[in-house]
């Protein structure tokens, strides 16, 4: 049944290729080559979004920030922090993140946004916490400009904290922790909590403590990181 | 284009020299080309003889040690904690790492790129003073030259004090310093100084120091009635102050206070009176720099002001323990002292959180230690196990009441992390809602798990029963440690229960009298001497006692040495058991020693063979035990 779907809709989506514009092109053709996985070498784009609230149909993204982490690295000379101008605006949500509609700060269109975005992610795998709403959050403006959904693998640290946590009766197992929970229990500091930029920069550094300890404490390879 | 990141990070650099001399437009050119690493505990950073990297660092979080030798070496040469830069000389006299650094801790490091640096430390005079500064300072003495010229004179963070070179060394003062005017009014001088919890004030002028004003002047001057407290600080000052530079040596500085009977000493820009005041040390300085015996450290812990402090004395108490097991001083000795500073420790931080908090608490409490801090037998750091019992009250007030402990559980339990005490994986501790409940909320916890006891039951009540009072009010423990004696006394089933529990792990020793590994995990193969040797004598002491109705003793030594005097028949078996357990606990500690860890699991390889005689021979106490368990609470049908 669900292969069915999947069918169906992947051919959908396989409309004449000429149609996309090339910088879709140019990143789709990134994926003719699966990647090795590769918790070293595999290049990590670790995102997070700022919106104007929670329903996916009218809410728009405001922000996207982003760090990259290859060989374990956080470059910060390689950081994405782009502001989008939307129409929508929603008052209960500026004393969240703090970004009103004129604010001075340099913004692009959605469509400028999204080249950005793209020409930044490439392939890499992207890590996100509640990865989901970021990633649909993302995948509408691309449905919005008639663009297919990413196709970057996506790992989402709330499975991954989960996954370190020991197994006992004690700990609420299916626990949706939020973000400021884990960085209290690792003391990060949380003074840039809210702001897209640094909300990836905890959530990069939850990612690499997570994995470190996924990967020798648990000995799991990436690629098994996918499936907790 | 906006960098909220490269900001961040600006921010936090110009807190630390040499960034503090660095223009914010530059700094943040620099912020946007830093990378970040995160390294866990024991990581090798760079090592000795390798190429230089291309970039210095600087800790944003945790701690590194550098040490003499390649990794795996002990000997360590240095200590940095956050701030602190290192790795930058190196890069400067273009040579290769002549030493290897490891994080101590888990650490979060900023590599700032040495290209982008090299050009600032060439074109601003200020920070090419410093540097040149910094490498020199440690020139001054021949036996750490070689080393030591890596580093900044201001991260000479924490010595090791068992060095035979410690008169050497160059002395750690204290930067932040309280000064005062002259004509501040004497009584503000003791305000400020009681505020503060200090001993003495420096009267500045115009950054200069001019005077100084120490307790024994106004014990002198002022109580005496030769001064009254509304006349200035000029009358009284001691005048002129002994001026040191920052390099001054610890056997300098203790000569000099013990030649002008003085307990301070001011350091200076350039050592005179006529420069610019950078800090002060005390006597007490030195000898916490010293401090390894038990009651300076004592000392110590009761006068810290600040967390960072009795991080730092938390280390002298690791370095003591070493002393003792190296000496093979006997563990009870050893294992009270331990449990004295760690108490005084988690007592000093509750003090501070508790000033910290805006209100006084509404109601009488109690902060109980659990599991092996409770059984005071915590000699390595391990897990923190903590739990808040506060007095009843009306139900309307209960959860503004639970709010407040709450509160101040949260800052503690912070705390105590920061110092070593790392938090519980499991959650069992004061902070979290389910374990800071009244004493009548208490005492149903117990009486719940007590009558419908499954797996999860038994197991909370092995952790929750062994709780020792770190402050507060002994009579709400007292009252709860009744009570548990109370509903279980002849409450067999549970104690059947409990009695299984005590026999699960069984003897660590196989069929062929090898040593029993673990299959899977990460400690494939390892011995896991807490599961099987530990947990037995522990489970088992707990359980008898409750059965003979012990109040209060939570040590396992402690009672099997009181089971023995109340059951004489068996008096043989159970000090053989308090034997073992000490010998285990020993051993344990040794190891956790050696490969600074908890010692928890154990390499077979690493065993000498005799040990691995005294450890069969303890473990034979634990069958014996278990033995005398099955019978007497006649389980011999369940297994």
């Amino acid at each position: 049944m669900l292969s069915f779907f999947r069918r169906n809709k992947s051919k959908n989506t396989e409309t004449p290729k000429s149609y996309y514009p090339d910088y879709w092109e140019r990143y789709a053709a990134l994926f003719d080559h699966e990647p090795e996985l590769d918790l070293q070498t595999s290049r990590f784009v670790v995102l997070d979004t700022e919106t104007t609230g929670f329903d996916y149909n009218i809410d728009r993204v405001l922000c996207i920030g982003a760090v990259e982490i290859v060989n374990r690295q956080i470059n910060v000379s390689n950081t994405f922090e782009t502001y989008i101008r939307q129409e929508r605006f929603n008052e209960k949500t500026v004393e969240i993140h703090g970004i009103l509609k004129h604010e001075r700060i340099v913004t692009f269109s959605e469509d400028e946004a999204i080249q950005q975005f793209l020409e930044y992610v490439g392939n890499a795998i992207i890590v996100a916490h509640h990865a989901r709403f970021d990633m649909t959050m993302i995948n509408e403006m691309l449905k919005r400009k008639g663009l297919p959904v990413l196709k970057n693998k996506v790992l989402d640290t709330v499975n991954l904290y989960r996954a370190t946590r020991i197994k006992s009766n004690f700990i609420q197992y299916d626990k949706p922790y939020t973000l400021d929970e884990i960085a209290e229990n690792y003391i990060l500091d949380v003074s840039d909590r809210h702001t897209a930029a640094g909300d990836a920069l905890i959530t990069a550094l939850i990612f690499l403590k997570t994995t470190a300890i996924l990967s020798n404490k648990k000995k799991l390879t990436l690629s098994k990181m996918f499936n907790l | 284009m906006k960098n909220t990141i490269a900001e961040r990070i600006a921010d936090f650099l110009k807190r630390f020299p040499p960034f503090d001399l660095v223009k914010k437009s530059d700094l943040l050119e620099i912020a946007k080309q830093v990378t970040i690493t995160y390294l866990e505990k024991g990581k090798v950073i760079y090592e000795k003889d390798s190429p230089l990297q291309d970039h210095f660092y600087i800790i944003h979080k945790g701690a590194v040690v550098l040490i003499k030798g390649n990794y795996g070496s002990s000997e360590v040469i240095d200590k940095f904690d956050e701030g602190d830069v290192f790795g930058l000389r190196p890069l400067f006299a273009q040579e290769n790492y002549a030493i290897t650094s490891v994080t101590d801790e888990e650490s979060i490091l900023y590599g700032i790129p040495i290209e982008l640096f090299r050009p600032l430390a060439a074109k601003n005079k200020n920070i090419g003073n410093y540097l040149i500064e910094s490498f020199a300072s440690h020139t001054e003495n021949p036996f750490t030259k070689k080393h030591h010229l890596e580093f900044f004179s201001e991260s000479t963070a924490s010595v090791e004090a068992s060095s035979n070179l410690f008169e050497l060394q160059p002395i750690k003062y204290t930067k932040k310093i309280v000064t005062a005017t002259p004509n501040t009014r004497i009584k503000t001088i003791a305000k400020i100084m009681d505020e503060h919890n200090i001993g003495s004030v420096i009267i500045e002028e115009n950054d200069l120091p001019i005077g100084m004003i120490t307790d024994k002047d106004l014990r002198k001057k002022v109580v005496t009635g030769l001064h009254t407290i509304n006349e200035s600080a000029s009358k009284i000052m001691s005048s002129p102050v002994l001026c040191y530079p920052k390099n001054i040596t610890i056997a300098q500085a203790q000569i000099s206070m013990m030649k002008h009977q003085i307990g301070y000493l001011c350091i200076t820009e350039d050592g005179t009176p006529n420069s610019k005041i950078v800090g002060l040390v005390s006597d007490h300085d030195i000898v916490l720099l010293q401090g390894n015996s038990p009651s300076v450290l004592m000392k110590a812990i009761q006068r810290s002001n600040n967390t960072k402090d009795l991080k730092r004395i938390r280390e002298n108490i690791t370095l003591l323990l070493r002393g003792y097991i190296k000496s093979n001083i006997p563990l009870t000795h050893t294992s009270k002292i331990i449990f004295e500073l760690n108490d005084a420790t988690i007592k000093r931080i509750i003090e501070r959180c508790l000033e910290k908090m805006k209100e006084e608490p509404p109601v009488k409490f109690a902060w109980m230690s659990l599991g092996s801090q409770g059984r005071k037998e915590q000699l390595l750091q391990t897990d923190q196990d903590n739990a808040i019992v506060f007095e009843n009250v009306s139900p309307d007030r209960l959860e503004d009441v639970r709010a407040y402990f709450l509160k101040l559980a949260k800052r503690v339990n912070k705390r105590l992390n920061t110092v070593g005490f790392e938090f519980c994986n499991a959650d069992m501790m004061a902070k979290n809602p389910r374990w800071c409940l009244s004493l009548d909320e208490w005492k149903a916890q117990f009486t719940k798990w007590t009558t419908n006891t499954g797996n999860d039951e038994i197991l909370l009540s092995s952790i929750f029963f062994d709780f020792d009072i770190s402050y507060g009010d002994a009579l709400l423990t007292n009252a709860l440690a009744e009570h548990t004696l109370k509903i279980t006394k002849n409450n067999s089933l549970f104690m059947s229960k409990l009695g299984t529990n005590a026999l699960r792990s069984a003897s660590p020793l196989g069929f062929f009298r090898q040593f029993l590994v673990e299959s899977d995990g990460e400690y494939k193969d390892f011995f896991d001497i807490k599961k099987r040797g530990l947990m037995p004598l522990i489970d088992a002491a707990r359980l008898l006692t409750l059965n003979y109705q012990i109040k209060t003793i939570t040590n396992t030594g402690e009672r099997f040495e009181k089971l023995a005097e109340l059951v004489p028949e068996n008096k043989e078996l159970f000090l053989a058991c308090s034997y073992s357990f000490k010998a285990i606990l020993k051993f344990r500690t040794k190891h956790g020693l050696i490969n600074n860890d908890d010692g928890r699991f154990i390499k077979l390889e690493t065993m000498t063979k005799e040990e691995k005689l005294k450890l069969k021979r303890c473990f034979k106490t634990i069958n014996n035990v278990q033995e005398y368990i099955k019978m007497r609470f006649n389980l011999g049908h369940l297994l």
